[in-house]
């Protein structure tokens, strides 16, 4: 293993993000701070408890999910796209490192990023909110397992994409919705029948309920589903990077 | 002197049929020079950038200091620097970080005073803070050197390391590869400049069609395909050629004042004794005799064209 490059691809991923430290930092608090005024304080004053707990803090796992899951695919796939469009990409390919080398690297940076700014989130939530974490130990487990899950899928998209546009087309048109619609904002106990059942298929409703659990103690799904689910993502992923390396799609001519 | 690169029977096919490399085989010695010569699309940046890595080769073997580079390809890779035709760089990171990333990438531990050494020798001293979209074009192409170089490589690819660049910045790179060889780095240099390749190269390449036609030493290449003219100029103004120098195969120069005379340097016999007696008998009277070297570039055009071959 050539830890000498990981590091090396890990520091220069992460002076990107020092470089635009403020912006990386100021966005989510001011987003975080956001939502709390308007779901916490405007909408959240009319709801009841959900599930015995205080609206404005059942929602924050689902907002750290939210700013997480996105932060980490959109770094790791525009980390591993820049190179390709500036054509930085030879040095990668002409260098002693391998697949797994060059994925814990980017994904690795890309998901301290990710993870960075979920803490940021919850310190700015714990502003707002009385927050107390049930399982301090699976609350970061989730958390980091989800950055570095999403920062694959990232890194996939990222290898994937031609342009631009098709950079922020995944996470645009599949992720945010899939993260809005996978119990973010409310517990699925409040949705009618069907929409439970539909639901399910979400793979994002297994992390926001495994992650909610870390904090509140309850669940939509069993906890043991989400860990699975989350497992299987990151296999899913890494089995699909693999295979790029392998045939060198859209990476090696 | 051992082969540092041997590359038998390449083959490149890409995925929409156009084959760019047919076979090529090809043995490079430890701390030579090879210049490759070859027109545009010939072959050359895929030839580079498949014993790099950058590209997957469809057939046959390359190694790199005996290392295959693929069942080996870490050893193998890590023997090689490589300069890029494009000047392509992260624009927002200094000078300094880009060459240590380099270096890192390679897996070589830390050394500031090693990356210090290259930027003094190529001028980028006084950069290494700047951001490098701050820097001049020709800047830039010093930079890649430096990253390139930043692992210690054995063997250096250089794929038109002097297009686009000023001559003075060209000079200077010919120093710095000249400086490189001096420490026992093999190089293989791409060009479109003939001039180049004979300033430094010891040996040349040319390629075209994704064929090698020949490698040869410079100035033996030079020697054997070389054809030298002879100018007699004359006193008097001739209007055609004198018969008994027709033989020869002599040509009249436009304004009539000089007869031109091409002979082969390897001949045994030149015939330019036979010629200037000749010249004396036909009653013309010299006013100066020139002769001229034919350079690599007539070679190179004579042998794409297919005049040589």
């Amino acid at each position: 293993m050539n830890w000498t490059a990981i590091a090396a691809i890990y520091r220069f991923e992460m002076a990107r993000f020092f470089r635009t430290l403020m912006q990386s930092f100021l966005s989510p608090v001011l987003s975080t701070s956001l939502y709390f005024v308007v779901f916490g304080a405007a909408i959240g004053s009319r709801i009841d408890q959900v599930e015995g707990v205080a609206y404005g803090a059942f929602i924050v796992p689902g907002l750290i999910m939210l700013s997480v899951m996105t932060q980490a695919i959109s770094n790791a796939s525009f980390g591993i796209y820049f190179p390709k469009f500036i054509g930085t990409i030879y040095e990668l390919l002409s260098a002693p490192v391998n697949f797994l080398e060059i994925v814990l690297g980017y994904v690795g940076a890309a998901a301290t990023k990710a993870l960075f700014i979920g803490v940021v989130i919850l310190i700015t939530a714990s502003l707002f909110v009385d927050l107390t974490i049930a399982h301090p130990f699976a609350m970061m487990l989730f958390l980091v397992l989800t950055c570095v899950s999403f920062a694959l899928l990232g890194f996939i998209i990222g290898v994937w994409a031609k342009n631009f546009e098709q950079l922020q087309l995944v996470p645009l048109l599949i992720v945010t919705p899939l993260v809005f619609l996978g119990g973010s904002f409310y517990s699925i106990s409040m949705l009618p029948t069907i929409w439970q059942k539909i639901t399910l298929f979400n793979p994002v409703v297994y992390l926001i309920s495994g992650f909610r659990w870390s904090f509140f103690g309850t669940s939509d799904v069993p906890v043991g589903f989400s860990l699975l689910a989350i497992g299987g993502f990151t296999l899913l992923c890494l089995g699909a990077i693999w295979w790029i390396f392998k045939t060198g799609w859209r990476i090696r001519a | 002197m051992a082969a540092i690169l041997s590359i038998k029977d390449l083959q490149k096919t890409y995925e929409g049929g156009f084959q760019a490399l047919k076979g090529v085989n090809l043995d490079i010695e430890e701390g030579e020079i090879l210049a490759l010569l070859g027109p545009n699309g010939a072959g050359k940046t895929t030839l580079i950038s498949t014993i790099c890595g950058i590209t997957t080769p469809s057939s046959g073997s390359v190694t790199v200091g005996g290392h295959d580079i693929l069942e080996d390809f870490r050893a193998a890779r890590s023997l090689i620097g490589l300069v890029p035709q494009e000047i392509n760089l992260e624009p927002f990171e200094t000078v300094w970080n880009s060459v240590r990333f380099s270096r890192g990438l390679f897996g070589k531990p830390r050394n500031d005073a090693l990356i210090e050494e290259i930027l003094r020798k190529l001028s980028l001293w006084d950069k290494r803070k700047s951001q490098i979209k701050e820097l001049s074009g020709g800047m830039k192409r010093r930079v890649l050197i430096a990253k390139a170089l930043s692992h210690d490589p054995r063997i250096l690819f250089l794929d038109e390391p002097t297009a686009g660049v000023d001559v003075e910045l060209r000079k200077d790179m010919w120093d710095v590869v000249a400086e490189l060889k001096r420490d026992g780095v093999t190089i293989i240099l791409t060009t479109h400049y003939i001039e180049e390749a004979e300033a430094i190269a010891d040996r040349v390449g040319v390629i075209t069609s994704g064929e090698i036609l020949l490698v040869q030493e410079k100035e033996q290449l030079m020697r054997q395909l070389g054809q030298k003219q002879l100018e007699v100029q004359l006193v008097e103004t001739l209007s055609e050629v004198p018969d008994p120098l027709r033989t020869y195969g002599v040509s009249l120069r436009e304004d009539g004042r000089a007869l031109i005379y091409t002979y082969d340097t390897n001949a045994e016999r030149t015939g330019i004794t036979a010629l200037l007696n000749e010249v004396a008998a036909a009653g013309l009277t010299l006013a100066d005799v020139q002769t001229r070297q034919s350079s690599l570039e007539d070679i190179f055009v004579g042998l794409v064209s297919g005049d040589n071959t």
